[in-house]
């Protein structure tokens, strides 16, 4: 049982940031064999608990805001050794048992068939009838996402390690020439669509031919980018434009932290004046509950926000009508958020949210529209970059 | 004899003065008018009284007191009853429409026969009989049942009643043909004669259903009434089944009565669709011929009511007499003054000249003649005062000085009850259910009356669960089947509050599920409502002890269906944990190449361990009954608890199979609470049946161990376990 968090995994792909090729290949093979090498440990130990009369468990390191770790130093969150045991003769596991035997099963296979599976392929794959009954062995898709999660955690492998990848989500356009799987890919030449960031954007994927933009700027919704790429800011301001589609994928996050550390891209962030877009901003920062154990590969902690801010409203001259009335659950969810360890310390995000409670509403980043329809691209962004004007 | 003076009203005379000369009635002209009205001729006008309101009912009141006579006569003389009830329709082509019909019903019983000379005096006079004038327990107790039965026949088709009977079984029997004179109270004969045709061979060809019987010498088999009495009754009535009915008298007479045999041939047809089968008893036989029991003394089978050709037998469930009572004197508590006077009187009568020191010990029960001597310091009169010399006021005093004394209660070996054993027996035999409880109180005292008080419920099984519990009730081993809620018992039961045991219960009103309740007086004098015995009366003392009994047999049941619902749970977590052991199996046999089937069976192993609770045998109490202790109590019988849901769960309803391993099953435990003191359950033996050779083959092994019992059962304690929701039976060779 993998006692470590997020250790083994999440180096194998940070540090290769080198050419493809044979040493790739069985680096691969290698990665592969270990990750096999994991199942069955899990399956032995399991069978062998059966057949001395023991229970049969398995060790699932706890991914809950308790178990979750603020790394002052670093400023990222980590998982804590915390881990709960999945019982077989447990009414409300029982179910989640048999599943987890399913995926361990469902993903050697792929590993020695050497294919990948999405998320929803690997719920029809662990999909049928349990014997004797009339039930399915997964309700919905949700059930087996969850246990996959549960997987990553406990057999200390990461998602491309089980072969298994998420949807696209999020796009990217901008001064950088990228290798996707062999084909050379210019993101000069992306037209209006942009490309589209795969779920795997590990090195042995995704090499980084030639970059000449300076900075990256994220916003959160695709309305938003469209609007930068036909203004050809980043042409303008010699730059890399990303969307994450609301909470960005690992994916997307991924991609961003080597475009930070691989390439020394700072990474701007355009986002919501709201709960929800200050959250997303805190997980490209510093890593989410739930993917703790990945902060390493994921947690972008130089990342910045530009926008939108509270002061916005007064200070951009913006009309009454662009307020969105917080209500009860937005306040509540902001005092959470500023209670965050990593919030809680910084002046800027305090007096931030404070402004944002004392103010009642929030703000898109479409209300700079009533400016002007391209005042975000032309004027907002670029002063504020001038001025550095951010939180970080 | 009841003296009524017809008076012409108050009112009638004012009303008519007006009119000139209209004839008044003078004293004279009254006295003129004013006579005896015999006994007889006020019944045959207050024919309700006796329970002869309606046609249907008048079927039923017949057959039940000439049943309850032959039981009666059977115990006194010490005969296992062997009682068969025909009843034919005389007019079978009668219309659809028509309500009622000519119905002849004839009883035979194989009691001890009744003399010549006292036919006329037992048939034909209202309030004649044995029964009144004593304080013993019996079922008949004013003796007007059978000669009201044959009255009202006479009365709606002018036929006379037919008595055979053979006192000694060297003789022919009697053939009398009498007709009630009501205005004399008195028989009058019109056939007298010797016959060898006894039982009436007529009757065993009547139906497909009694050919069959009788050829197998099962149905009024000759010999096998040395001695016996038949009555045949032709009336008007109507022959409906439903509650009130003559199928379901029969059947509760059965439940409480597992020493007797009784045979019932239901008419050709009913009188109109109003099909309502209450108890699963009537017509729920399997219609298989070897399963009806031999008419010898000591038949062996299992004792389940069975139905051949239309022909239901109601078999014997234990083959000894209920103990006899003895009679016993009053108590001076239970009297009241002008009874003292009468038997003041009565005593003068009988012993010219007796004391009245000799009068208090002779004719009460629990005076010692040191408290006869207190007694008549009491009312001022010495041992050797004589009773003619007793003023009206000493009387009195007398009466009074009863009140207050202080004396031992009455005796009560006066009392047989049926019996904790014998009453699961016919609640076995009659009511198809899962949780069998019975308790059977200590006897009490009412107006000075001994009485005893038991009760029995079944639960669960085929009982209807959205319908409110249906209550049986019994007073001296008689159904009573009408004015439930003027009676006592109901009373009871509506005042015990059975949430209290996990059931449900509408406010002040029966509790709701698949319950039956069966509550039994037994008393030397059980105080009816009315004449026509459907109630019994409310007194405290027997509603208390009817509550008692029943939250004794509440408490039983509520802690079985607390354990249930556990072991309910339990079983159905272990089908969770099965269901998914065979996935769990072969995904770690696809990854690790270990074997799929040990896994398995050690995974379910495990699961078994962890939810053995579902294995747990219950007691009587609901406890866990520890292996090593098997110290089953007695008052309970637990067939099978409900089958979870689930793969490995019995099949919903349960299949035929199941339902019979379980019934006997049940029987084991049954046979095996008998006590020495006790008489003997019949044999159980494993019966063969008829169609159900298929599914024998298949059966799972354990019902082939089930025991070939050839000897009796005494003191054997067979051990049932459930066994994925099945009982099945530990063996222990060497128990039969």
């Amino acid at each position: 049982m993998a006692k470590k968090t997020s250790g083994s995994g999440g180096g194998s792909g940070a540090g290769g940031a080198g050419g493809a090729g044979g040493g790739m290949t069985a680096r691969i093979k290698e990665r592969d064999a270990r990750t096999r090498g994991k199942i069955v440990e899990l399956a032995d130990r399991i069978s062998t608990s059966a057949l001395s009369m023991r229970e049969p468990k398995i060790e699932i390191p706890i991914r809950a805001k308790s178990n979750t770790i603020w790394d002052r130093k670093r400023r990222v969150l980590r998982m804590g050794d915390a881990s709960s045991e999945r019982e077989l003769f447990n009414l409300s596991q029982a179910k989640q048992f048999m599943q987890t035997c399913l995926h361990s099963s469902s993903i050697k296979d792929l590993i020695e068939a050497e294919k990948t599976l999405s998320l929803r392929g690997m719920f029809y794959k662990g999909l049928h009838t349990v014997a004797g009954t009339k039930e399915k062995t997964f309700a919905d898709q949700d059930e087996s996402d969850a246990v996959l999660e549960d997987l990553e955690v406990s057999l200390g492998a990461l998602r491309e390690e089980l072969h298994i990848f998420a949807k696209k989500k999020g796009t990217m356009i901008g001064n950088i020439t990228i290798v996707d799987t062999g084909d050379e890919i210019d993101c000069r030449r992306m037209g209006s669509g942009g490309y589209a960031i795969p779920s795997i954007v590990e090195p042995d994927v995704i090499q980084f031919k030639k970059c000449d933009a300076k900075f990256v700027l994220h916003v959160e919704k695709d309305t938003v980018w469209g609007r930068f790429n036909e203004d050809k800011f980043w042409q303008k301001h010699n730059c890399i434009l990303t969307e994450g589609g609301g909470q960005p994928s690992r994916g997307v996050r991924r991609l961003l932290q080597r475009l930070n550390t691989e390439l020394g891209l700072p990474i701007y962030c355009l986002l919501d004046c709201d709960p929800w877009g200050h959250y997303i901003f805190s997980v490209i920062k510093q890593g989410s509950i739930s993917l703790a154990f990945e902060s390493n590969r994921l947690a972008i902690p130089e990342a910045k926000f530009v926008g939108v801010r509270s002061k916005d409203y007064a200070e951009c001259g913006l009309s009454d009508d662009v307020q969105i009335a917080l209500n009860d659950n937005d306040t509540k969810r902001a005092k959470e958020i500023a209670a965050y360890p990593w919030f809680v310390e910084h002046k800027g995000w305090q007096k931030e949210i404070d402004l944002m409670l004392k103010n009642g509403f929030k703000m898109e980043v479409e209300s700079l529209i009533t400016k002007d329809i391209s005042y975000v691209t032309e004027t907002y962004v670029p002063q504020r970059l001038r001025a550095k004007d951010w939180l970080d | 004899m009841t003296r009524v003076a017809e008076r012409p009203s108050a009112e009638g005379e004012t009303k008519v003065s007006g009119k000139k000369t209209a004839a008044r009635a003078t004293a004279e002209s009254m006295a003129a008018k004013q006579r005896d009205i015999s006994v007889s001729e006020f019944f045959a006008k207050n024919r309700h009284l006796l329970g002869f309101d309606n046609p249907r009912k008048a079927l039923l009141t017949t057959v039940k007191e000439a049943v309850d006579n032959s039981l009666d006569a059977c115990e006194e003389a010490g005969i296992l009853p062997d009682i068969t009830v025909v009843i034919e329709d005389l007019q079978p082509d009668r219309g659809r429409e028509v309500k009622q019909s000519r119905y002849r019903i004839t009883v035979v019983d194989n009691g001890p026969g009744i003399v010549r000379k006292q036919v006329e005096n037992v048939f034909g006079r209202l309030l004649f009989g044995s029964k009144f004038h004593r304080l013993k327990m019996s079922r008949g107790q004013q003796g007007i049942g059978i000669s009201a039965a044959g009255m009202y026949g006479l009365i709606t088709t002018g036929k006379p009643m037919l008595i055979q009977t053979r006192p000694r079984a060297d003789q022919p029997a009697h053939h009398i043909e009498l007709a009630m004179n009501t205005k004399t109270n008195r028989a009058e004969v019109t056939v007298d004669e010797e016959t060898e045709d006894f039982p009436l061979a007529r009757l065993k060809g009547l139906t497909a259903g009694t050919r069959e019987l009788a050829q197998r010498g099962e149905f009024l088999a000759a010999g096998a009434y040395p001695t016996g009495t038949s009555v045949t009754v032709e009336l008007e009535g109507r022959y409906q089944k439903g509650r009130g009915s003559v199928d379901e008298f029969l059947e509760l007479t059965a439940i409480a009565n597992p020493h007797a045999r009784i045979t019932f041939v239901p008419p050709s047809r009913e009188s109109a669709a109003e099909d309502e089968t209450l108890l699963a008893g009537a017509g729920r036989g399997r219609g298989s011929a070897d399963e009806t029991p031999g008419v010898t003394a000591e038949p062996e089978s299992p004792a389940q009511t069975t139905e051949t050709g239309g022909v239901v037998v109601f078999p014997r469930g234990v083959a000894e007499l209920p103990p006899e009572t003895k009679e016993i004197q009053p108590h001076p508590k239970g009297i009241e003054l002008g009874i003292l006077i009468q038997m003041l009187k009565d005593y003068e009568a009988a012993e010219k000249g007796g004391t009245l020191y000799k009068f208090l010990q002779e004719r009460f029960c629990r005076v010692s003649s040191s408290t006869a001597s207190e007694f008549c310091q009491t009312i001022k009169a010495t041992a050797r005062t004589k009773v003619s010399d007793l003023e009206p006021a000493q009387a009195e005093a007398l009466f009074r000085a009863f009140q207050e004394a202080k004396l031992a209660p009455p005796p009560t070996d006066c009392l047989a009850p049926i019996g904790v054993r014998q009453l699961l027996a016919g609640m076995l035999k009659g009511v198809k259910a899962e949780f069998y409880a019975a308790s059977s109180r200590e006897p009490e005292v009412y107006r000075g009356r001994p009485f005893q008080i038991e009760a029995a419920i079944a639960f669960g099984g085929d009982l209807p669960k959205d319908e409110s519990a249906r209550v049986i009730r019994f007073a001296n081993r008689v159904p009573l089947l009408f004015q439930q809620s003027a009676c006592s018992s109901f009373k009871s039961v509506t005042e015990t509050n059975w949430r209290n045991y996990d059931l449900q219960q509408p406010r002040e009103s029966l509790p709701v599920g698949p319950l039956v309740i069966m509550i039994h007086m037994a008393s030397v004098w059980v105080p009816f409502t009315s004449e026509s015995k459907e109630a019994i009366a409310d007194y405290d003392e027997v509603r208390k002890e009817m509550k008692l009994a029943l939250m004794e047999c509440g408490r039983k049941l509520g802690t079985y269906l607390k354990k249930r619902a556990k072991m309910k749970r339990e079983a159905e977590r272990r089908d969770v944990f099965q269901k998914y052991i065979g996935e769990i199996s072969k995904a770690l046999s696809a990854i690790n190449g270990s074997d799929a089937s040990r896994l398995y069976e050690a995974l379910l192993a495990q699961a078994k361990k962890r939810t053995a609770i579902a294995d747990q045998r219950l007691d009587d109490e609901g406890k866990r009954i520890k292996d090593e202790d098997p110290a089953d109590q007695d008052g309970v019988i637990i067939v099978a608890p409900t089958p979870a849901e689930g793969p490995a769960g019995v099949p919903p309803g349960g299949m035929p199979g199941g339902v019979l391993s379980k019934a006997e099953a049940a029987r084991l435990k049954v046979a095996s609470l008998a006590k020495d003191d006790e008489p003997a359950l019949l044999d159980v033996r494993e019966t063969p049946r008829a169609g159900r050779g298929k599914a024998k083959a298949g059966d799972p092994p354990s019902s082939k161990s089930k025991p070939e019992a050839s000897g009796p059962a005494h003191g054997a304690k067979p051990r049932m376990r459930l066994v994925d929701g099945k009982l099945v039976r530990v063996d222990e060779p060497g128990l039969f």
